[in-house]
């Protein structure tokens, strides 16, 4: 249970992060709080749409999705389903993966990093080592 | 359970307000407005490319905003660059024509200049039409274009020193002045020897400008 509250938590926090770098792609935030990282060079490259869609959208879907399945995943109902735990692992391994992608094209290509993206991924990886952990644990049986 | 819910309700409560709180902030923009530090006649007139033997300029007056400008720059420039100016052919000179309609195009130039103070406008010049997305979001770019003078390893605080005292924007409304008085309207505007071009703007009128001049040259 205490993994799944943190997977919600989790995905509350990318979904946060998701959802500002997609106000700023769309034109509602007009600059990005950034420090030292390169976040409107990298927003600003041709990767950061993927099928004339911001790729920041993809994110706030898929942190929006993994939200609301670790919150049905809390209710009793749910929380013994095996079924709700390998959707989430599936969920988070996409998630993972499109997160292996974004950074290696951060790293390789554009050899610019943008430190809101650092903070998604980093999430995402956390999100997918507990959904995997969370596999591999039998679920608690109700009386 | 009930403080997991609380807790999560205040991290959504204090994160969404932030996301609102940022996007009441308005950019303010970068309009220039300080005493013009630099004499509009410095006597500069634009940055080249290519050999000053070259038997044939082309004046270019470009404005980084426009998405005209940006399609030449990346889809015809760099064939002209490599057969025509690479070549001996032709001297390239880009000057600025910043259009009032345009809200950043100003601010876009005096990056490329403050990047040619440290003898790197044409990587700006690349930087700022290749990445042309910030033309369309209608967002301050300060940070994007300090963000492309990093990449270009440019000295930041001698960058930012130009930037907020705004020492070109004399030497921007001199090239202005100027087009005007060729009787530029848009942008992109080309001259040919100081004649205006009237082609298309390709890289194969240019080549077949550039042959029949040659030809009437020799």
């Amino acid at each position: 249970m205490i993994r799944r509250q943190a997977i919600v938590l989790l995905a509350l926090v990318g979904l946060l992060v998701a959802t500002y770098l997609w106000l700023y792609k769309i034109g509602v935030l007009g600059e990005l709080q950034c420090g030292t990282g390169s976040c409107e060079y990298v927003q600003a490259s041709r990767y950061a749409e993927l099928f004339g869609i911001p790729v920041a959208f993809y994110g706030v879907a898929g942190y929006a999705a993994l939200m609301g399945l670790g919150l049905a995943g809390l209710r009793p109902r749910f929380a013994a389903d095996r079924r709700v735990g390998a959707l989430l692992a599936t969920l988070a391994t996409l998630g993972f993966a499109f997160t292996l992608y974004l950074t290696a094209i951060e790293l390789f290509v554009l050899h610019e990093v943008c430190r809101w993206c650092v903070v998604s991924a980093v999430i995402m990886t956390a999100i997918w080592v507990l959904s995997i952990v969370g596999l591999r644990h039998r679920p608690p049986t109700t009386p | 359970m009930k403080g997991f819910y609380l807790l999560l309700v205040a991290v959504a409560v204090i994160g969404g307000g932030a996301l609102w709180y940022g996007s009441q902030r308005s950019p303010a923009p970068p309009t220039p407005s300080a005493p013009l530090p630099v004499a509009a006649a410095d006597a500069f007139h634009g940055y080249t490319l290519g050999s000053d033997s070259a038997p044939i300029e082309v004046t270019e007056y470009s404005d980084f905003e426009c998405p005209f400008c940006a399609s030449f720059a990346t889809v015809q420039m760099p064939v002209i660059r490599e057969q025509l100016i690479s070549a001996g052919k032709l001297r390239w000179r880009f000057r600025d024509f910043p259009l009032p309609s345009h809200k950043y195009s100003r601010y876009a130039a005096m990056a490329a200049q403050c990047a040619g103070e440290q003898g790197k406008f044409w990587e700006m010049h690349d930087q700022l039409f290749t990445n042309h997305q910030w033309a369309q979001t209608g967002k301050n770019p300060r940070s994007l274009f300090r963000d492309f003078a990093r990449g270009l390893g440019l000295n930041l605080d001698k960058y930012d020193a130009c930037m907020d005292g705004q020492r070109y924007v004399a030497r921007l409304e001199a090239s202005v002045q100027e087009g005007e008085a060729l009787g530029v309207r848009g942008t992109p505007s080309f001259f040919v020897n100081g004649r205006p071009f009237t082609g298309r703007a390709t890289s194969d009128d240019f080549k077949a400008l550039v042959d029949s001049l040659t030809k009437k040259h020799k």
